[in-house]
């Protein structure tokens, strides 16, 4: 049985665009419109179809397009991973959701040696058009082994492309990008933004998949963050302006690529950037973007580009201790204070 | 048995051959660089299987793949160019040994990662039943893939959704230098098809009539909508497992024992004695074959290296920091 359906989606295809949707709803309506228009496109996962997907996603398609486009697999991640590779190379668009990032481990390998390669070691004659969509990031007390974040590792593979949309509009627009890319895109999306709502228009047009956006404009420091993080940016912002102090918020979008003309564009104004990431410090994204900042920005900046992140420790069941583990807004307010000491 | 089919088995045996051979050579010489593996003593099982499937049907294989992809019309200047690393080869120097790809011939590689045909394999023969296509797909895999999660994990899925998949084991006894009763329980390999409810037989890799006959009959089921089918060869490897092994952990008289069941002499021997062929042709067979090998070498030697190191990595050139390419 599939749960009871939002009224937004209750009839898919049917439904008229609400004005604003949670993420799940955009992402559906994403997967709904591709497979309308191409046939080729297809969906392989844990309960992606009968039972609608753990966070609503496939929500309606196996309904609408049966069990061969809307796949439930058994729990072999790899396997369904690398049949989704298999797919792609005969000519499909199979869309792969993997039920978390924290069984993604169990797939890199279709990921990494299959997907991300087979283009290139083929001399560029065959090609892997693969979403792999799954959700990562710290929700609540799930313990370590279902609390964690996979930039870290998706980013630094040739032949990928990452994104990490944080709300419904970004969220529909770059699942329907990547659907009809014909590279390998992982979706990264992120398990507490779901049932977040936002504004929606399908008819809106894009940005390329790639490019950041500017959530704030300020004046006096960057604060440069995706998905959960964005939003504590914003609240950070919200709290400095009282002191008079303007941040400008940038929500990246992407991890792989990323638009450094905007960052670079935002730090020739605010001469201060912060960068502020839901996943452990020691050689995360963070420390990519910072350094790159650095290189490409270093007459803009008045001081070195800091990185608030997640603390070094496999995510702590309790919820006090998996609160403090995480950047809060406290930890940005602070950062942003001590950059200003820094720069006097 | 028709003429005509008898005088391909000999002709791809004999390239296989030789064309083995002559790698083997230029390895030695120093214009193959990194891992190669060799296939003389499997030779009947890539060309009797490839011979009973349809130039339609696809191919998956492993890293020890230049006679599938020989056998499937792969030219074989174009894969010796690729042992070289020279641009005019099949994958355009990028893949290498391991790494031969050939679209138009539908052979999807050339896999390294030991485990990974079984789940290429039942993603194309998903993508082939979803639209109700007729085609098989060929899955080569060695006897020490069949411990690798992916192939039950592949397996159960192929046969949950009867995909048209044949998956061939090369059961060449060895995982490197590990005799299969150390690291198989179950050392008969297509027993564990069972497992799954998958049909399978074993048949001596060794007979290229046997694999050939073996071959057409599991196709036809598959081809019947049964879904996937479990072929085992019982097959050797006359070299160790590659360049860089000598293979001293077998003993003298398991190697000969083999060696006298001998696929290409014992077809030629059979071939002759039934009529299928005469002496002249097999001269003849030799002959071009000396010549095919020659040229595939000279093309290779003399064919240019790729420039381009950051071709084809995406569909177009992506530049990481989000400037304009
Ligand atoms: C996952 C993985 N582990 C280990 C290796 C190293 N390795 C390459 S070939 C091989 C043995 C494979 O034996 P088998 O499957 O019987 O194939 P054969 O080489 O005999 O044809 C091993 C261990 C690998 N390539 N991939
Ligand atoms: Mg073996």
């Amino acid at each position: 049985m599939t749960r009871q359906r939002n009224d937004n989606v209750g009839a898919i295809g049917t439904a008229r665009p609400a004005p604003e949707l949670e993420v799940w709803q955009a992402l559906n309506i994403a997967l709904d419109r591709a497979m309308e228009r191409d046939s080729g496109v297809f969906i392989l996962g844990e309960d992606v179809g009968l039972f609608g997907g753990s966070y609503r996603v496939t929500q309606g398609l196996y309904a609408k397009y049966g069990e061969w486009r809307v796949r439930d697999t058994p729990i072999s991640e790899n396997s369904f991973v690398g049949m989704g590779v298999g797919a792609a190379l005969a000519g499909g668009r199979p869309v792969v959701e993997i039920m978390t990032v924290n069984f993604a481990l169990l797939a890199l390998d279709s990921i990494i040696n299959m997907a991300a390669k087979l283009r290139y070691m083929s001399g560029g004659q065959l090609q892997v058009p693969l979403v792999v969509r799954m959700p990562g990031g710290v929700a609540r007390q799930l313990g370590a082994q279902h609390s964690q974040r996979l930039e870290h590792t998706l980013i630094n593979v040739p032949g990928l492309r990452v994104v990490v949309p944080a709300t419904a509009q970004d969220s529909y627009w770059q699942l329907s990008q990547a659907i009809v890319a014909d590279d390998p895109i992982v979706v990264l999306e992120h398990e507490f933004l779901y049932f977040t709502k936002g504004p929606f228009d399908a008819a809106a047009a894009p940005p390329p998949m790639h490019a950041a956006a500017v959530r704030r404009e300020g004046r006096d420091v960057t604060l440069i963050a995706w998905q959960r993080m964005v939003s504590e940016c914003m609240n950070a912002a919200a709290q400095l302006s009282a002191r008079g102090i303007e941040a400008e918020v940038i929500d990246l979008r992407s991890l792989r690529p990323i638009d450094l003309p905007l960052l670079r564009a935002s730090v020739a104004k605010t001469h201060h950037a912060i960068v502020v990431e839901e996943d452990c410090r020691f050689g995360g994204a963070g420390a990519e973007i910072a350094a790159t900042l650095a290189e490409a920005s270093y007459p803009d900046l008045r001081a070195a580009v800091r990185r608030v992140a997640a603390s070094d420790v496999p995510t702590p069941y309790n919820l006090e201790l998996e609160r403090a583990s995480i950047p809060r807004t406290q930890n940005i307010l602070d950062a942003v204070e001590e950059l200003a000491g820094s720069t006097g | 048995m028709q003429r005509k089919l008898a005088w391909q088995f000999l002709y791809d045996m004999t390239l296989a051959r030789q064309f083995e051979q002559a790698a083997a050579e230029q390895y030695t010489q120093g214009n193959i660089g990194g891992f190669l593996h060799l296939y003389p003593g499997e030779e009947a099982v890539a060309v009797a299987s490839l011979h009973a499937a349809e130039a339609s049907d696809y191919v998956v294989s492993t890293y020890r793949e230049h006679v599938h992809a020989l056998v499937r019309g792969v030219r074989p200047a174009a894969v010796m160019a690729e042992l070289f690393g020279k641009a005019t080869g099949c994958s355009g120097g990028y893949g290498g040994s391991m790494h031969l790809y050939d679209a138009e011939h539908r052979f999807l590689g050339g896999y390294a990662i030991v485990g990974e045909t079984f789940a290429i394999a039942a993603g194309v023969g998903y993508w082939l039943r979803m639209n109700d296509l007729t085609h098989v797909v060929l899955c080569y895999f060695g006897d020490g893939a069949v411990n690798q999660g992916t192939f039950h994990e592949s397996l159960n899925m192929a046969a949950l959704w009867k995909l048209p998949v044949l998956f061939v084991c090369e059961n060449n006894r060895y995982q490197i230098g590990t005799e299969i009763h150390r690291h198989s329980a179950v050392p008969e390999v297509y027993r564990r098809a069972s497992a799954y409810g998958i049909d399978s037989r074993r048949v001596d890799g060794m007979d290229v009539v046997a694999v050939y006959e073996a071959t057409r009959a599991a196709l036809q089921h598959v081809r019947a909508g049964n879904g996937p089918y479990l072929l085992e060869c019982e097959t050797y490897r006359y070299r160790g497992h590659s360049m860089a092994d000598s293979g001293a952990y077998r003993s003298a008289l398991e190697l000969a024992e083999l060696r006298a069941r001998d696929p290409l002499d014992g077809f030629r021997e059979r071939a002759l004695a039934e009529g299928w062929l005469v002496a002249a042709d097999c001269d003849e067979i030799d002959s071009e074959i000396d010549r095919v090998v020659a040229d595939a070498v000279r093309f290779a030697a003399d064919s240019p290296q790729p420039t381009d190191l950051g071709a084809s990595v995406y569909r177009e050139p992506l530049d990481l920091y989000g400037g304009r390419p």
